[in-house]
């Protein structure tokens, strides 16, 4: 009973820093930026930036897919190396989150750009220049490279801890490697599979950074909405209705995803 | 215990570095990007100069539009010394009773503003602002690859031939003035029905535009990455310095003078000091030094005598009375105005064409029944492995 | 399937890596064109420890990175040793208040807070708000969940009877926690205080938020950098940093691989 004590700091810290700032938004998102009166009308203008959620959803579902096809294969195959290999690959798998995001992802604009360093090398070879910047696929792959390792660190610690002898087991009992993949391995590396693609998920349907930088006037995405509301147009009205839009959208889809696995903490493996 | 001792005293050592808020003699400015002669390329150091000549530190900030600016002074939460508005900017900050009235006393060098610059209309009185700059926008076009045949007219920045390659301002007065100009009206209309059909306009020329940017035009212009772009005739004179293939249009439709002012926010946390710094850049010697970088025109007459003078003889940073006729300064809107344009450069920004949306739309649904069903999949397979495995082991 | 296995790792890898190879290719450059190579300087590096400012910002995310960290690392530790003992109701409220800032995207936390302070503002009557405690009580916040995810498995891996032992011998219930707890805990509160450390240094969209005119951290105006003509000695700073985090990891690396080993010797000896 006594420790419960212990847990007050923390519940008081998050009540106030989580919880609080939380409620602020529902309030702003239904009052009005001049009056302070209540008002749906921030909510009501939602339909107009439907498309805008739907292109959101679209990149970053895109994005999460395949982060998940590409970084299987390299979870599974740092899961399967020798332990000393296994730290070495985790750890060159760590090094880049720990690095600027925003520097990372300007080099890419430097490689995709039509006077860049790709168009230049397939200018030396007479082609192009290729239209590789400002498209929905650059953005796309600005998404996976940056949350690319948010999705092979779940999955290679759950395909690491899956019990050997329950592979063992399947093949004595006569399954050649791809039914040992397809009835054992896969199947217990789904709450890994779930874990990565929420990481992927949530910061890519909210990124305004990688869509501003790689992408155009046409793959605006509903973070370039909620920033610029905060940081130039000054409606912070808007802006939280809309953070409050997408927050709710977010829980509907990691329940949905959820509902695949039985775990109780699911949501975050690494 | 001992280890947490370790790392409460190593807490204990760090706070002293915690920043002492140097109250009485620090200023903060905030200023545009770009916008003072920095010490490169050999020009005067404007701040280290101030710094050296007062004893006051400046904590300098940079923002990329007079929206971002009026945003971060309306969310609050940060106090500045000296901000560098435009004209209509100042005067809506001085009709929301946002800026202090300055105190002259401290600022002599007033004295040498151009009877031209005093009494405007955005601070008719002359309490609150002291002018910096002026200058005009026209089209920033690369000579390479744009055909003089086409350069003339605003119908540059809508013209499909350069799909791709032309930006366009992140701001939305600059960029209703550039369709205003084109369809004919007033800079400051407040009409609503001509600023929907400038709206209008702006998300038509979308499909072609290679982005809405601002501080980064630099480098797009002088990489050749973008060839056509509108912005101040100021920055011109430093891009072309990079890139020399690179002219400067006044459209003939007409264009916009701006006047950019030093002012001090209400809130300021050391007026005196501001006042200092608004003095230091009046100074005719520094105000010529640091314009020279800048490639801005001075309000300043006597700051001439300290430039280059041939950029003081420059035809587009000082055109000639002829092209001046066809400027037209921004005014002030009112606020209702202000927030029709506001929400109607969110529909441009965020306008896409419909049909996209509704494939876009598609392709999620098919995407959601896709991993429904292969989740499902996956369950089922998996409790039939399970069931399977521990039935085999059973048995075994 | 190995073999392509192997390509297919080794090529993702690449991909991760030619980005900083870019920029660390940049950081030699003479010209200030990223994607044009004129020549090889040192200049930028020069450049750098010339630049007060720019070391003053690595400075304040140093600090902002220690302290949060630090701090929440102990708030955290407490938290995980009380949800520890909680059961049902409690138990599941505290989970899900942990779960909020995990699934929030980063950018509503920063929102939220960013309106809280606002809000705080006014009803305090500070004008300036913003800036060095809204930048900590953030980082706070988004380090708080990571560190008790790390430290609470080490908990219920830990033998209930241990603690039992401790208070048995005569020991106080504090002491127990030091004697005892904490050494089982420790890898665990390790890693969630390197965790909430990393997170910290390199968060930009939550400090975006909750940044002020009089403190700012690196990569905010590093943010404010990629506006404007960006300067190449940026990129002298991004590589050096690449550098000290290569030697920290490979160092960690190395001490965990003796780690193992001398615990594969032990086990040896026992056999």
């Amino acid at each position: 009973m006594k420790r419960n004590g212990l847990l007050w700091p923390y519940v008081a810290w998050m009540t106030l820093f989580t919880l609080i700032p939380l409620g602020v938004v529902v309030y702003y998102a239904f009052t009005d930026s001049l009056t302070g009166a209540f008002t749906l009308a921030n909510l009501s203008h939602l339909g107009t930036y439907l498309p805008i959620f739907l292109r959101s959803i679209f990149l970053s579902l895109a994005s999460s897919a395949i982060c998940l096809v590409v970084g299987y294969p390299v979870a599974y195959t740092i899961a399967q190396a020798r332990p000393s290999r296994q730290r070495l690959l985790s750890m060159l798998l760590m090094l880049p989150m720990c690095m600027s995001f925003l520097l990372r992802t300007l080099a890419w604009v430097a490689m995709l750009e039509d006077t860049g360093i790709l168009n230049q090398l397939l200018g030396s070879l007479g082609i192009g220049p290729l239209p590789l910047i400002r498209t929905n696929g650059a953005v796309i792959l600005g998404m996976v490279y940056n949350y690319l390792p948010y999705m092979i660190l779940p999955l290679y610690t759950v395909i690491m801890k899956i019990d050997p002898r329950l592979i063992e087991a399947a093949q004595d009992l006569g399954c050649n490697g791809r039914q040992v993949f397809a009835q054992v391995t896969l199947p217990l590396s789904v709450p890994g599979i779930i874990s990565g693609l929420t990481m992927v998920f949530v910061p890519a349907v909210s990124t305004f950074y990688i869509s501003q930088k790689l992408g155009s006037t046409g793959t605006t995405m509903i973070g370039d909405v909620i920033e610029s509301q905060f940081k130039t147009a000054y409606n912070p009205n808007l802006g939280a209705a809309l953070s409050l839009v997408m927050m709710i959208l977010i829980f509907l889809c990691i329940g949905f995803m959820n509902r695949f696995t039985d775990q109780e903490e699911g949501v975050m493996t690494l | 215990m001992k280890r947490l001792c370790t790392i409460l005293l190593a807490l204990a050592l760090l706070l002293p570095v915690i920043p002492a808020r140097a109250a009485s003699n620090e200023i903060t400015v905030y200023n545009w990007g770009q916008y003072i002669s920095d010490g490169s390329d050999g020009y005067l150091d404007v701040i280290a100069a101030f710094e050296e000549a007062t004893g006051i530190h400046v904590n300098y900030l940079t923002y990329d539009s007079n929206e971002s600016l009026y945003t971060k002074l309306k969310t609050g939460g940060s106090t500045y010394d000296v901000i560098i508005p435009s004209d209509y900017m100042i005067g809506r900050l001085i009709e929301e009773d946002m800026l202090l009235e300055l105190n002259f006393d401290n600022i002599p060098n007033y004295q040498y503003v151009d009877e031209a610059f005093r009494n405007t209309a955005y601070d008719p009185e002359n309490r609150y602002s002291v002018p910096y700059t002026w200058g005009t926008v026209g089209i920033i076009y690369n000579t390479k690859y744009v055909d003089e045949a086409d350069v003339g007219s605003w119908d540059l920045l809508w013209n499909s031939k350069y799909a791709g390659k032309i930006l366009m301002f992140d701001n939305n007065r600059d960029a209703f003035a550039i369709a205003e100009a084109l369809l004919g009206y007033s800079l400051n209309t407040t009409d609503e029905a001509t600023l929907r059909q400038c709206a209008q306009k702006l998300v038509e020329q979308k499909p072609i535009l290679q982005g809405h940017v601002m501080d980064q035009i630099y480098a797009r212009m002088e990489r050749e990455e973008a060839w056509i772009a509108p912005y101040y005739a100021g920055d011109y004179l430093y891009m072309v310095e990079e890139n020399p293939a690179l002219a400067f249009n006044f459209p003939e439709e007409g264009f916009n003078i701006f006047i950019d002012a030093m002012c001090i926010p209400k809130g300021a946390a050391n007026k005196e000091g501001a006042e200092a710094f608004i003095n230091f850049l009046c100074s005719p010697e520094i105000c010529g030094q640091n314009l020279e970088y800048l490639g801005y025109s001075s309000p300043l007459s006597a700051a001439k005598d300290y430039m280059d003078p041939e950029l003081a003889q420059d035809p587009i940073a000082y055109p000639s009375d002829e092209t001046l006729a066809r400027g037209e300064s921004f005014s002030a809107l009112p606020t209702e105005t202000s927030q029709l344009m506001d929400s109607l450069w969110l529909q441009v920004k965020t306008a896409g064409s419909d049909v996209t949306a509704y494939l876009i739309a598609a392709a999620v649904l098919v995407a959601a029944a896709a991993a429904l069903t292969l989740g499902l999949k996956l369950r089922r397979r998996r409790r039939l492995a399970q069931r399977g495995i521990s039935r085999r082991m059973n048995q075994a | 399937m190995k073999t392509f296995n192997r390509v297919f790792t080794v090529l993702v890898f690449v991909f991760l890596y030619i980005p900083m190879v870019v920029l660390a290719v940049a950081s030699f450059n003479t010209g200030s064109d990223i994607a044009v190579f004129k020549g090889f300087t040192l200049s930028q590096y020069t450049a750098l420890f010339r630049d007060a400012d720019l070391l003053r910002l690595l400075l304040n995310s140093l600090i902002i990175a220690v302290l949060s960290s630090v701090l929440a690392t102990i708030l955290g530790t407490m938290a995980a040793v009380g949800l520890h003992g909680a059961r049902g109701r409690l138990r599941s409220a505290v989970m899900t208040l942990t779960n909020i800032p995990m699934t929030n995207p980063d950018i509503v936390t920063g929102v939220s807070l960013a309106l809280l302070f606002a809000f705080a503002g006014t009803l305090l009557k500070i004008n300036s708000i913003l800036g060095f405690w809204t930048l900590l009580f953030a980082h706070i916040t988004f380090n708080l969940p990571y560190v008790i995810l790390s430290v609470l498995p080490k908990l219920s891996q830990m033998d209930p009877d241990l603690q039992e032992a401790a208070l048995d011998l005569g020991c106080t219930p504090v002491q127990a926690f030091f004697r005892v707890i904490l050494h089982e805990i420790l890898p665990g509160v390790i890693s969630g205080l390197m965790m909430a450390f990393t997170m910290s240094l390199d968060d930009f969209v939550i400090s975006y938020f909750v940044t002020g005119s009089s403190f700012i951290t690196l990569p905010v105006e590093i943010y404010n950098y990629t506006k404007k003509p960006i300067q190449p000695k940026i990129y002298a700073l991004f590589t050096l940093m690449f550098l000290v985090i290569l030697v920290v990891m490979v160092a960690m690396n190395l001490l965990q691989a003796q780690d193992a080993r001398r615990k594969t010797r032990k086990r040896g000896v026992r056999i």
